[in-house]
């Protein structure tokens, strides 16, 4: 997550963005500031106030009560009031950091709906996911709620120091010169664990590994009765391991008690000059100031502590910000041309004309690429992974545009069609399957939300996906994971086949669309798909010839161009590229 | 959680001595506040500095003790800790490896690899906070006011109210925050996977122009999120003042009270302070137990699944010491064996019956989801039939242990996973003895010699984590040379293929064929031509037996072969 560091140019920037979206809460931000001034202005006034009255409190019979009622009353009133601003600040600072993460959040998702394909393509998905999730937490955390520490501990300090300053100058000295060697011993220690803290991750990360290979994939070592020697793999591991955290976590430790240490050696050295100077001005300084001396000394180092671990997680929080800022500001997918239409009845005349296009400008795929395709006709497209079969889909459903050259649709542009209506004319399997957490029946009918049962079990009959969904817990019903949960990979092809056949668009997009699905069942549902194919275009990506022999078009590709195009017979007649891609799947020698 | 707690036993000492040490640092850190009143009371009272500079050494020796005790604390409390979470995982590790095929299923493997990493790490850090501090704050609790009651035992009184106010002040109010926090969490989680979902299934999202409704389920439970999250908010930000107020107005009671015992002779200035101090401390040590017991609340919920984790009963028992029966002729026999998993509806395998004897082939053949796999998985008895028996060398699998039983038996699943080490390591696994002869041996008939002669190293190249140094073809290979090392009686291939070209594939069986003492193979395969061969195939679909027989048997007089067959070569009928 945030463990770059930002430039100072990023992180101005990033500031001034943050600060640009945290303008509407200027007024919010500011009543807590005042709120969080008052609360430690009051909270150091208190022991004052005490001490005066214990100052009052001499000796048998030598008590000031018409002094002391009115300052313990004052005493109530401060805490009082500084309890409601306390309670003030911090509904306050909820409000501010929810609403920001929330509406933050809401605008990342909603730029993600229309980041361009190519962006979101080349961006890992546990990236993104945990830029919108554990970036915007830490933002918006670590901003608000660092900065209002960051400002209490200042006004603390700040406090502290002239409330003691106007008390004792020499004592305040004293405390000031001493305390920062709490800071000092924290910092040494920090820099002198962090090597066991890196020994530490590091073996656990090899325990990790060691884990998932062996857990993941404990049937193999069942099968091979190999679980002793696997135990005594991890044993070794496991104790090395031991040895490091123990190191690690006894040594950070020591930060603690060593603080603590050195604030008692202030205390100590406040005790004393205290005692001295009350005894040289018993009126100056009383035993009452001496108290409150000494409890501001017990307090005074707390902030720098706090501090130092608020600016770590304040740079923190800037890196995240401008991570999900980058996200937000992302360019969108172009806007749909103004003057497009929608095409309804599409016919299905798909040409493309001299098309040009690649993912990166310096390796050009496809170029100079022209076909035509009547209504009704079935594309195959074959070729060796990495050929641009794919591309060629990404294309068609203009997940990409095309970086010259153009393609239609029943002769229209297919950028002077709103990309919705374009979209919803094809029906698209891809090999990838995708199924969303969710019933079974609400993955089937994605694309036609109001289908009856009946209409969804012959779809899911024609796809051959009935027979072992009616034998799930919950038939139709049934809920599935994130991905398909414990389906096979067979089976969810089953039910993107089912999605499809259910609304069936006028043009489709088979993108190995049965390559989990064996052969039988395969060859079953070919009949389902040749109906679903008759009258209408469609583009079929296989590497099992077998699907495609029958296409009116087969297009061969091979490093993003159309080597050969034709039908099958005469493609294996001319003896190319097809011909040996065919041989070399069905010579059983 | 309790049970698990037996980890610490070995640690016993370490886990009493740490909390003591604490308690001793505490007890030192009380008596503060009375060499502070002994100062004002006595030094400053009578001018006496030889006195005020002796309690100020005091309190410089107290800090040093306290140093002391703390360290040595800190030190037995991460030993234990430390000991206990390697001891947790130890355990872990070794009884997943005693569970069995459906345990494995049911459990699930993210879960498995969760409860060893991260939830022992949980119940590590949280032992090692109760050792150090869930003692230490009640203590200090407690012990101030003891010391007040030692000091005065009438303003004692005020501290016995104010104690327990604020703690259930304090407690209250986090308790009620927990189950709400919890609710946040499940929340977040929701969006989490919302979005990780609108990212995987983009392409569909866009194609079935879903991007409107994505939206308005987001929002939807972004919203639910936020009020939660309020919720929660305009709760825990009662805290901090609420106990400010109540120890605060605490305070001016028993400076009143105080100064009431003062002005009657019971009480001196100095212990007055003395007083005021104790009652600070109180707060501060509220507030750290309340946070504490967060944590502990989050590690104690870990410790409870990690100890449920370790009651997963294996439900497959093995003999220790089962048969050993001689080979014979009859390898293997299903009579009249069905299987279903646990907790699915229907049966995978239905009434299986055949026998396989001494050197055949046997072909397994049908579509996703025959139950090819289940059958053959049955042999090794990694999953135990519902109904009827297996017999593996004519005695009934259930009579075997496990060791006996599997060392006879080499499979190659259809997942070629080699695991990381060297090529050694792993065709190790297969028979720790194997020498290289009988290494190199296994390696030519699996048609792996090349792809181990092509490595630099050979048998010492190394293997990265899952093999992923190698391809498909070649993982495939090298783990059916790793189960060929052991010299099985019976060699299972499930699917095993799949990667090799037509060549190989072929070539494999040939050798295989040519092995003397040629194992009985069981061949699980989708393409028919790997079964042509075949001394007998059996047809599954759908979990029945469609039928068993040699290859042109088959094809007349099985139309479920006739069609797997028919579906794969329609080339001749171009």
């Amino acid at each position: 997550m945030a463990n770059q560091k930002l430039s100072s140019g990023q992180t101005r920037k990033t500031l001034a963005t943050v600060l640009r979206y945290l303008k509407r809460y200027r007024l919010q931000i500011i009543l807590s500031a005042l709120l969080a001034a008052l609360s430690v202005g009051l909270t150091l006034y208190i022991p004052i106030v005490i001490g005066d009255a214990i100052d009052h409190i001499i000796a048998k019979g030598n008590v000031n009560f018409p002094v002391i009622i009115p300052l313990l009353v004052r005493v109530a009133v401060c805490a009082l009031v500084i309890a409601l601003s306390q309670w003030l600040m911090s509904t306050l600072n909820n409000k501010i950091a929810f609403r920001v993460v929330h509406d933050t959040r809401n605008a990342a998702f909603r730029r993600i709906q229309r980041l361009p394909l190519s962006y979101l393509d080349k961006q890992p998905v546990g990236d993104i996911v945990s830029r919108v999730i554990a970036d915007v937490d830490q933002f918006a955390d670590g901003l608000l709620l660092g900065f209002t520490q960051l400002f209490t501990g200042i006004l603390t300090i700040l406090g502290t120091l002239i409330f003691m300053l106007t008390l004792h100058p020499l004592i305040t000295l004293l405390v000031v010169v001493l305390t920062p060697l709490s800071l000092f011993v924290a910092r040494y220690i920090a820099t002198h664990t962090h090597d066991m803290f890196k020994k530490q991750s590091e073996t656990r990360g090899e325990q990790t590994a060691l884990i998932e290979e062996m857990i993941g994939n404990q049937k193999v070592v069942k099968a091979f009765a190999h679980e002793d020697e696997a135990v005594r793999d991890f044993d070794k591991v496991n104790e090395r391991l031991k040895t490091y955290s123990l190191k690690a976590i006894f040594f950070s430790s020591l930060v603690n008690p060593c603080t603590r240490f050195i604030n008692s050696m202030v205390y100590a050295g406040v005790a004393l000059s205290g005692a001295f100077a009350v005894m040289a001005d018993p009126i100056g300084f009383s035993v009452g100031r001496l108290s409150c001396f000494l409890s501001y000394a017990n307090q005074y180092t707390k902030p720098f502590n706090e501090i130092s671990g608020v600016l770590t997680e304040l740079q923190n929080a800037l890196t995240c910000a401008s991570r999900i800022f980058d996200l937000i500001e992302q360019p969108t997918e172009s806007a749909d041309a103004e003057d497009a239409t929608d095409i309804d009845k599409t016919q299905g005349n798909v040409s493309l004309a001299d098309v040009h296009f690649s993912y990166d400008e310096d390796r050009p795929l496809i170029r100079g690429f022209s076909l035509d395709v009547k209504p009704g006709q079935r594309v195959a497209i074959v070729g060796p992974t990495g050929c641009g079969k794919t591309t060629l889909i990404n294309l068609l459903m203009r997940f990409y545009d095309v970086k010259a050259g153009s393609i239609s649709v029943d002769g229209q542009d297919i950028r002077q069609i709103p990309r919705r209506s374009l979209r919803q004319s094809y029906g698209m399997v891809l090999q990838d399957t995708w199924l969303r957490s969710g019933t079974i029946r609400e993955n089937i009918t994605m694309g036609r939300p109001n289908a009856t049962q009946e209409e969804i079990e012959t779809a899911a009959r024609a796809a051959h996906a009935h027979s072992f969904i009616r034998k799930l817990p919950n038939g139709y019903d049934t809920v599935i994971g994130e991905d398909g949960g414990s389906l096979s990979q067979g089976q969810k092809q089953l039910l993107c086949i089912t999605r499809i056949m259910l609304c069936l668009p006028p043009m489709l997009i088979l993108d190995e669309a049965t390559s989990s699905i064996d052969t039988r069942t395969e060859l079953k549902i070919q009949d389902a798909f040749a109906r679903m194919m008759k009258g209408r275009t469609s583009f079929i990506v296989a590497h099992r010839l077998s699907t495609i022999r029958d296409a009116d078009v087969i297009l061969v590709m091979r490093d993003g161009n159309v080597i050969e195009q034709g039908k099958h017979e005469e493609l294996l007649a001319r003896g190319g590229f097809y011909a040996d891609l065919y041989n070399s799947q069905f010579d059983p020698t | 959680m309790r049970k698990l707690l037996r980890f610490l036993k070995p640690y016993t000492k370490e886990a009493i001595l740490g909390p003591l040490f604490k308690l001793l640092e505490a007890s030192f850190e009380l008596l503060v506040p009375l060499v502070v009143a002994r100062i004002v009371d006595v030094g400053i009272a009578q001018g006496d500095t030889g006195m005020i500079v002796k309690n100020c050494l005091i309190l410089v020796a107290l800090g040093i003790i306290g140093l002391v005790c703390a360290v040595t604390a800190q030190y037995f409390a991460a030993r234990a800790a430390v000991g206990f979470a390697s001891q947790v995982r130890h355990s872990l590790f070794s009884h997943i490896g005693k569970l069995s095929y459906s345990d494995l299923d049911r459990v699930g493997t993210s879960t498995m690899i969760t409860r060893m990493t991260s939830d022992v790490g949980q119940v590590q850090s949280g032992i090692n906070l109760t050792l150090r501090l869930v003692l230490r704050s009640p203590f200090v609790v407690l012990g101030a006011m003891v010391m007040a009651y030692v000091v005065d035992p009438e303003c004692s009184i005020i501290f016995a109210v104010t104690i327990p106010v604020l703690s259930v002040a304090v407690f209250g109010i986090m308790l009620l925050c927990l189950p709400l926090y919890k609710k946040v969490q499940e929340r977040l989680d929701n969006i989490t996977g919302t979005t990780r979902e609108n990212l995987t299934g983009v392409r569909v999202i866009r194609a079935f122009c879903k991007e409107q409704d994505e939206m308005d389920t987001f929002r939807e439970r972004n919203d639910l999120l936020t009020a939660t999250q309020n919720r929660v908010g305009r709760l825990s930000s009662l805290l901090n003042p609420l106990s400010y107020a109540l120890v605060n107005l605490a305070i001016v009671v028993l400076v009143y009270a105080g100064a009431l015992q003062v002005n009657g002779g019971n009480l001196l200035q100095g212990e007055v302070i003395a007083l005021y101090n104790y009652m600070s401390q109180i707060l501060v040590e509220l507030i750290k137990l309340a946070s504490l017991i967060i944590t502990l609340t989050k590690a104690v919920a870990c410790g409870r699944r990690v100890q449920a984790m370790l009651e997963v009963r294996p439900t497959m028992q093995m003999p220790e010491n089962g048969q050993n029966p001689p080979p014979s002729d009859e390898v293997v026999r299903f009579d009249h064996v069905s299987m279903a998993y646990a907790n699915a509806a229907d049966v995978v395998l239905r009434d299986v019956s055949f026998v396989a004897r001494r050197g055949e082939v046997i072909g397994v053949i049908g579509g996703t989801g025959s139950g090819k796999t289940t059958l053959v998985n049955l042999i090794p008895r990694f999953y135990d039939a519902s109904e009827g028996q297996v017999y593996v060398q004519g005695t009934p699998v259930t009579e075997w242990s496990a060791e006996r039983l599997r060392e006879r038996i080499g499979v190659v699943p259809q997942k070629a996973v080699l695991f990381r080490g060297t090529i050694r390591d792993n065709l190790l696994w297969g028979n720790e003895n194997a020498t290289e002869e009988q290494m190199f041996e296994a390696l030519r008939i699996a048609q792996a010699e090349q792809v181990v002669l092509d490595k630099e190293g050979g048998l010492d190249a190394p293997v990265e984590q899952n093999g992923r140094n190698f391809s498909g073809g070649q993982r495939q290979r090298l783990t059916i040379a790793r189960a060929l090392v052991r010299k099985p009686e019976i060699l299972i291939l499930d699917d095993s293929s799949s990667a090799l070209d037509y060549a190989t594939d072929s070539a494999l069986r040939q050798a295989l064929r040519r092995m003397e003492d040629a194992p009985t193979v069981f061949i699980v395969s989708q393409r028919a031509t790997s079964l042509t061969h075949a001394d007998r195939i059996i047809v599954l679909d759908n979990g029945e037996v469609a039928g068993i027989g040699r290859h042109d048997e088959l094809l007349s007089n099985c139309e479920t072969y006739r069609e797997i067959y028919e579906s794969q070569f329609r080339k001749e009928s171009v």
